[in-house]
C-alpha cells in the first residue's frame, strides 16, 4: 500500500515538475524596476535595459556607461538605472516583462519582424516627435526602415552591418586564386580547393540564417534587388524564376561540396572557429564580426592579416548589381508606450544614438546606424573598406529572417536547411515558401 | 507535544509555507497555462478568448505530431535502457570487488550540467574533427556519418547522450533497491540449488517490482517531456528532424509568438503524462504486492 501512494507521489511531483519546467515563462516576473517615484519633485529615473553586460561586452559596457553619465550630467534631476542581460535570455526576458507591462522606459529591440508584435501590442512609443531634418539625415539610408511600422519610426538603430565574403588570402595565394568577379569564377575557385583538398567555405546551418545569406546573395544576383522583397511584401510571388534558380544553384553549390561537411549539425560558432583556424577558405558572416579579424589581440596577428573580404560576385545575365548587399540593422532602441517618463527617455534615446554614433566603431568596432565619418576616425584598414562599400552600397536587403514576420522566418530557416540538406527541391522551397507566405496574409 | 500537534491552527502554521509555495510556484502555473491555451496571444498585447480552437489546432498540427511522435521514440528507448541499467546494477549489486567505484563513476552524467554534456557529445559528434569519425576514418571507412547533420540519424544522435546521461540516476535506483533485497531469501534459495540466473530473475526482479514500476514512470514522463539536450545541440533541426514535444512548444511560445497556442502544447503534453502514467500503472499493477 505504502509503495503504491509513493509511486503515485512520484508520479503526480513528476508531472507537476514537468508542467512547471514546460511552462516556467508563464511565471509572472518581478523586474526589480518599476516606477520610482523620485525624491524631490522634478527627480526621475529612467529605466534602461540592454544586452551588453560588462563581462561580455566590456567595450559596448564601457561607452553605454560613459553615454550615461554624460546625460545624466546635462539632465541633473535624471538618473538612469540599468539592468544587463545577456542576448537570449535578454529576448526572454522582454517577451515576459511585456506580457505583464512592465517594459523598462528605455531598452533594446531588434528590428522589423521581432518588433512588430511590440509595436501592435502598443508597447513600444512612436519616436517620430523626436526627428528634425538634420538627426534624419544623420541615419544612414534606408536604415530606419526597418524600425518602422505603417510609416511611424518605433526605434532607432545602434548597430548595421553588411554581410560580405571573407576570405583567407594565405589559402587562396597557395592555389594561385583569384578573387572572382562573376559567380562562375567563383564555382571555380571552389573546385580547385575542393580540388585540393581543401573546404572552400564554412557553414553554421544549424543557425540558419548564416545559409540564408547566401541565399539571398544568389536570389539578388538572379533577380535583382526587388525579387526577394516583392516576395516577401506581398507585391511579387517567391514563385519566381530568379528565386527558384538561386536555389538550384545552392544545391549545386552543395554538390560541389562547397560547405563543410556537416554544415547542417553545426552552429555558426563551431563554422567560424573552422574559418579561425585556417581550415577553411571563405566564410559569409556580418561585418559584426570585423574586430575578429581586425584589432582582437585573442586572434593571432598573422591570421587577422590574411583575412580580406569581397563582394558576393555578379551571376551572367542576372538582374542584380554587385553593390548591393545582404544586412541591416541590428539592435535599436526603443521607448516604452507606457513609460511615466517619456520625454526623458526620448531625449535619452537621441542622445544615445548621436554619441554612441560619434565612439562605437573605434572604441568597439561596431557600425552604428547613423552615417560615420571615415576620414576622421583612426580604424584598421578593413573596417574602413566596409565602411566605405556601405557608403558605396546601392541596396542593402534586410535579412530575411528578420524582414518576415515570425511565423514565416521559422518556415523559412527550416526551408533553407530542408534546401541545402537536399531533401527539397527548389521548386518545392519556393512552393512551400509561397505557401507560407500566403496564409500570413 | 499532543496538545501542541491537535491544534488546528499550529498544523496549519505548520503546513502554509510549503502549502504557499506549491500553489505560487506550480499549481497557479498549470492553472495559468490552461487558461492561455484558450486565448490567441502572442505573449505581448492583448489576449483574445478562442475556446479550444488551439487544441483543434493542435489535432490537425503535423509537426506537432511528428514532434510528439520523436518525443515517444525516446520514451520507448528509454524504457529499453532500463533494461540495460537493471543488468548492471544486479552485476554491480552481486559481490563484485570495486562495485562502489563502479556505481561512481556510473553516477558521474548525472553530475554535469546538461549543457556541459550537450557540449561533450557535439565534440564528439562533429563531422570531421569528433572522436567519433576521427576512428571511423583511420579504420578507413570513407564516408563517415553526419551524426547531427543527417535528419535520418540525428535523432538517436541525441538518444545514446541522453540514455547515457540518465543511466546513473536508475542505477543508483536499481542498485539500492537490490541492496533492500534480504541476504537469507537469497542464501536459501542458493542452499535449494538456484543458478544465479534463477536468483536474478525469479528472486530479486520480483521483490524490487514496484521500483522498477516507478522507473518506467519516471523514464516515460521524463522522455516526453524532453528539451535539454535536444535544444542545445540541435534546436530541434535539421529541418525538424530532432524536434520534440518540448522543442516546439518553445519555439511557438517564444520564437514566432504563438503564446497562446505554446501554452496549448504545454498543458496537452501535461493531460499526455498524466494519461500515459495513469496507464502504465494499471498494466503493471499486479494483484498483490509482493512484501518482504
Amino acid at each position: 500500500m505504502f509503495k503504491k501512494a509513493f509511486t503515485k507521489v512520484m508520479a503526480v511531483g513528476f508531472t507537476s515538475v514537468l508542467l512547471f519546467a514546460a511552462c516556467s515563462g508563464d511565471e509572472p516576473t518581478e523586474t526589480g524596476s518599476g516606477d520610482q517615484a523620485g525624491n524631490g519633485q522634478e527627480d526621475v529615473t529612467i529605466d534602461f535595459m540592454h544586452l551588453w553586460p560588462s563581462g561580455s561586452s566590456p567595450d559596448h559596457n564601457r561607452i553605454v556607461d560613459g553615454i550615461i553619465a554624460e546625460f545624466e550630467e546635462m539632465h541633473p534631476h535624471v538618473t538612469v538605472e540599468v539592468e544587463t542581460l545577456e542576448n537570449e535570455q535578454y529576448r526572454n526576458q522582454l517577451q515576459v516583462i511585456s506580457s505583464s507591462n512592465q517594459l523598462p522606459d528605455v531598452g533594446m529591440t531588434w528590428a522589423a519582424g521581432f518588433m512588430e508584435p511590440y509595436v501592435r501590442g502598443e508597447r513600444f512609443a512612436s519616436l517620430e516627435d523626436i526627428f528634425d531634418d538634420e538627426f534624419r539625415d544623420s541615419f544612414v539610408g534606408g536604415v530606419l526602415d526597418g524600425y518602422q511600422v505603417d510609416g511611424e519610426t518605433y526605434a532607432l538603430p545602434v548597430e548595421l552591418n553588411i554581410a560580405p565574403v571573407f576570405y583567407n588570402q594565405a589559402i587562396f595565394a597557395e592555389y594561385g586564386l583569384e578573387v572572382p568577379k562573376t559567380y562562375d569564377e567563383f564555382l571555380q575557385v571552389i573546385d580547385t580547393l575542393v580540388e585540393n583538398g581543401e573546404t572552400p567555405i564554412t557553414l553554421g546551418n544549424r543557425d540558419a540564417w548564416t545559409g540564408s545569406m547566401w541565399y539571398m546573395y544568389l536570389a539578388d544576383r538572379f533577380g535583382g534587388e526587388t525579387a526577394l522583397n516583392e516576395a516577401i511584401d506581398r507585391t511579387g510571388s517567391f514563385e519566381n524564376d530568379a528565386l527558384i534558380d538561386a536555389a538550384r544553384e545552392i544545391q549545386t553549390m552543395v554538390e560541389r561540396d562547397a560547405f563543410i561537411r556537416g554544415f547542417n549539425g553545426l552552429s555558426d560558432q563551431e563554422a567560424k572557429s573552422e574559418f579561425m583556424n585556417g581550415n577553411s577558405a571563405m566564410y559569409m558572416i556580418g561585418s559584426w564580426d570585423l574586430p575578429n579579424f581586425t584589432t582582437n589581440e585573442d586572434v593571432p596577428q598573422e591570421f587577422r592579416d590574411s583575412i580580406d573580404f569581397f563582394r558576393f560576385p555578379a551571376v551572367e545575365g542576372g538582374a542584380g548589381d554587385v553593390d548591393s548587399w545582404v544586412g541591416g540593422p541590428g539592435v535599436g532602441l526603443f521607448v516604452a508606450e507606457n513609460s511615466d517618463v517619456k520625454e526623458e527617455a526620448k531625449d535619452f534615446v537621441k542622445h544615445f544614438v548621436e554619441r554612441w554614433g560619434e565612439q562605437s566603431v573605434e572604441e568597439a568596432g561596431i557600425i552604428p546606424g547613423t552615417q560615420v565619418d571615415t576620414s576622421a576616425v583612426d580604424l584598421p584598414d578593413l573596417f574602413i573598406d566596409v565602411l566605405n562599400e556601405l557608403n558605396n552600397a546601392t541596396n542593402i536587403t534586410m535579412y530575411a529572417d528578420v524582414q518576415m514576420s515570425a511565423n514565416v522566418a521559422d518556415t523559412h530557416l527550416d526551408l533553407i536547411q530542408a534546401l541545402y540538406g537536399l531533401e527539397i527541391t527548389p521548386e518545392e522551397f519556393a512552393q512551400q515558401h509561397e505557401q507560407a507566405l500566403l496564409e500570413e496574409e | 507535544m499532543n496538545k501542541v500537534m491537535s491544534d488546528k491552527k499550529v498544523i496549519a502554521l505548520y503546513v502554509l509555507p510549503a502549502f504557499l509555495l506549491l500553489m505560487v510556484l506550480v499549481y497557479i502555473p498549470i492553472i495559468l497555462t490552461g487558461y492561455y491555451g484558450l486565448m490567441r496571444w502572442d505573449g505581448i498585447g492583448a489576449m483574445e478568448f478562442i475556446g479550444l480552437d488551439n487544441y483543434q489546432r493542435l489535432l490537425q498540427d503535423s509537426t506537432f505530431w511528428r514532434s510528439a511522435g520523436h518525443s515517444g521514440l525516446l520514451a520507448i528507448f528509454s524504457v529499453l535502457s532500463l533494461v540495460g541499467y537493471l543488468i548492471i546494477s544486479m552485476v554491480l549489486a552481486g559481490k563484485i570487488k570495486g562495485a562502489d567505484l563502479f556505481r561512481k563513476i556510473y553516477l558521474i552524467p548525472m553530475l554535469l550540467s546538461s549543457v556541459a554534456i550537450a557540449q561533450l557529445w557535439m565534440r564528439i559528434y562533429h563531422p570531421t574533427n569528433g572522436v567519433i569519425n576521427r576512428f571511423l576514418e583511420s579504420i578507413g571507412i570513407e564516408n563517415t556519418p553526419l551524426w547531427l547533420a543527417d535528419t535520418n540519424i540525428v535523432l538517436y544522435s541525441i538518444f545514446i547522450p541522453i540514455i547515457w546521461q540518465y543511466a546513473g540516476f536508475y542505477i543508483l535506483i536499481y542498485y539500492a533497491a537490490l541492496k533492500n533485497v534480504p541476504n537469507e531469501l537469497v542464501e536459501a534459495a542458493r542452499i535449494d540449488g538456484a543458478t544465479p540466473w534463477q536468483i536474478g530473475y525469479k528472486i530479486k526482479l520480483p521483490l524490487i517490482a514496484g521500483v522498477i514500476k516507478v522507473t518506467i514512470v519516471l523514464a516515460v514522463v521524463g522522455s516526453l517531456k524532453y528539451f535539454d539536450l535536444i535544444w542545445v545541440m540541435t534546436q530541434g533541426g535539421p529541418n525538424g528532424a530532432s524536434e520534440v514535444i518540448a522543442s516546439y512548444m518553445y519555439k511557438q511560445a517564444f520564437n514566432t509568438y504563438n503564446f497562446g497556442y505554446g501554452s496549448a502544447i504545454g498543458f496537452f503534453l501535461l493531460i499526455l503524462c498524466l494519461i500515459v502514467t495513469y496507464f502504465i500503472r494499471k498494466l503493471t499493477a499486479s494483484k498483490e504486492d509482493v512484501q518482504y
